[in-house]
């Protein structure tokens, strides 16, 4: 297997885009991402496109975007894997170059969900996981299958409600500073502590929004980097793993197996250490569609014991400065969350955390040239983590 | 340019103005339902012993592993016709919630107690709790599975109570 390389990244503004259709919106990206590399169409090999859809109206979005980014004749695929698709399209890409089926290979992540109704995206958002053995007879929402985590954890290890909104808090401070992300404005405990319940005892500004946004990253060869950049951010590791669709067959509700899992898998490829992956990760993105994600996800990803994450956000450990910076992009929530987005969104920011890219105020000291990006899809039906890295 | 002449702009088209930004959307002319048709006739012992108020699972006579949601095939002795075995009607609430903001097919009802309770056999099932006091509902607490007539529609669907 080859090593690959980042080459280029490209990123749209996230939020209600409702000036722009679909194919613009996945063009904002994928210029961004050929400007970066300097790459032209033609060079590109093969591209993996992650859409959920069904919200929005193309059935079939790879054939129409090719088409306006002028990408044709290249080969591609659409991947999904939930919430964590744009991590599978990074996996794709990752995986026809580290193989020496391509080159250079696109991955881009597009979503466009305000194309439809509020109450028919959080439909479409529940029916992910087992359609007919949950959803159908029992309407759970997303929102609610965190919740019943939410509620376990509270229960097991005394947490409260203002640990998770501290989540909540941080990821607005950061996301403030962030000119992509799709709300812009920092909040108080007391914001979140006042806001409504969606489902008990998660309330509404626990939750991640609805979003419009692209993504888009250029992969290459190890050769071919090497004519296009002197600082290539190298993908050291991008491991996936998967659980049960019924959230009924899980083991216990206060952890996700395949974040744990998956974890192992990146650690072990990328040669961290798993008892303190902190002392060596710079900064880390995880998967905070709701604030129990990210409490669970520091435990899961070995940032904190087992039953001790909340202890993380209560402290204010994973701000700039504490022992390990999460989510300085604003996080899903505060950033935004278009579903088959966010695993390549998450890519383009470590990136640029270790190019020492972004704003000042929200960018993390570059000390170990190492980033972690945690992508769950659905309740960790799939989850994947990545290793990028200064060094090859 | 007011709102009244933007409106005046898209005449005889089907196109609406963003309430927040007046930019032109184009609204779909086309409205497509789905209805899924879904076959059962493989675990109909489940849906007829429903009618007769018991929860079916099932197990695989080879390695003895218990499967619920039931399914008639076991993926790891790779045999099918699995046989059928009752759930006891006596459980533990493992976690809740409760679903205030829910998707559009379930607007109708009220506020429902989504639940997760657990059962001999490492059975766990995720339904409904029903309960009049929300405030009494404890995890941990004993749950009864029983079977009862989902309203407006009138089907018959399992459920916990305390």
């Amino acid at each position: 297997m080859r090593d690959v390389a980042i080459l280029g990244i490209g990123h749209s503004k996230f939020g209600k885009r409702t000036d722009v259709n679909f194919l613009e919106l996945g063009w904002e990206a994928i210029k961004e991402a050929l400007e970066d590399s300097g790459v032209s169409q033609e060079k590109i090999d093969f591209v993996a496109v992650s859409n959920f859809g069904l919200w929005s109206s193309e059935p079939s979005p790879v054939a129409p975007l090719l088409e306006y980014a002028g990408l044709n004749p290249t080969e591609a695929i659409r991947v999904e894997a939930a919430c964590a698709s744009g991590s599978a399209a990074v996996k794709a890409a990752y995986m026809a170059v580290a193989s020496g089926s391509a080159d250079i290979a696109l991955a881009l992540g597009i979503e466009k969900m305000h194309e439809s109704g509020t109450g028919d995206v959080v439909e479409l958002l529940a029916r992910i996981g087992n359609y007919f053995w949950e959803f159908e007879n029992f309407g759970p929402t997303f929102v609610g299958y965190y919740a019943l985590y939410a509620n376990r954890y509270m229960h097991d290890f005394g947490a409260r409600e203002e640990d998770l909104a501290k989540i909540a808090v941080k990821n607005h401070y950061y996301g403030f500073y962030n000119p992509k992300a799709q709300f812009r404005k920092k909040i108080t405990l007391e914001d979140v502590m006042s806001s409504p319940y969606i489902a008990w005892p998660l309330k509404l500004y626990d939750c991640s929004p609805i979003t419009d946004g692209s993504a888009a990253v250029i992969l290459a060869s190890e050769d071919i980097a090497k004519k296009y950049t002197d600082s290539p951010v190298w993908i050291k590791a991008i491991e996936g793993a998967t659980a049960t669709s019924n959230l009924s067959k899980r083991e216990n509700f206060i952890s996700i197996p395949s974040a744990i899992e998956a974890a192992k898998r990146a650690y072990k490829k990328a040669k961290i250490d798993l008892e303190k992956p902190y002392k060596y990760i710079d900064v880390a993105e995880v998967h905070d569609c709701f604030t129990i994600a990210e409490i669970i996800a520091y435990e899961d990803l070995g940032f904190a014991k087992r039953g001790e994450g909340f202890k993380l956000a209560r402290e204010e450990q994973t701000y700039i400065g504490g022992s390990i910076p999460v989510n300085l992009s604003g996080g899903l929530k505060s950033k935004g969350h278009p579903i088959a987005t966010t695993g390549v969104s998450m890519i383009v920011e470590l990136t640029k955390q270790l190019l020492q890219r972004v704003e000042p105020e929200r960018q993390a000291p570059i000390n170990n040239g190492l980033a972690l990006a945690h992508n769950v899809g659905g309740t960790g039906h799939y989850v994947f983590v990545s290793i990028l890295s200064l060094e090859k | 340019m007011s709102e009244d002449k933007k409106r005046n702009d898209y005449e005889n088209l089907p196109i609406i103005l963003d309430k927040k930004l007046g930019v032109p959307i184009w609204s779909d002319v086309r409205e497509l339902k789905l209805k899924y048709k879904m076959p059962l006739g493989k675990i109909k012992g489940f849906f007829t012993a429903l009618s007769e108020e018991k929860i079916l699972a099932t197990r695989c006579p080879k390695c003895e592993r218990t499967f619920f949601p039931p399914q008639v095939d076991c993926p790891y002795c790779r045999i099918n016709d699995l046989d059928w075995i009752e759930v006891p009607k006596e459980g533990i609430l493992e976690t809740y919630t409760i679903i205030t903001i829910k998707p559009t097919t379930f607007q109708h009802y009220e506020d429902y107690v989504l639940a997760i309770a657990s059962f001999e056999n490492n059975v766990k099932i995720l339904t409904w709790l029903k309960i009049d006091d929300k405030d009494k509902i404890k995890i941990g607490m004993k749950v009864k599975l029983t079977v009862s007539k989902r309203l407006p529609e009138g089907y018959y669907i399992y459920e916990l109570t305390p």
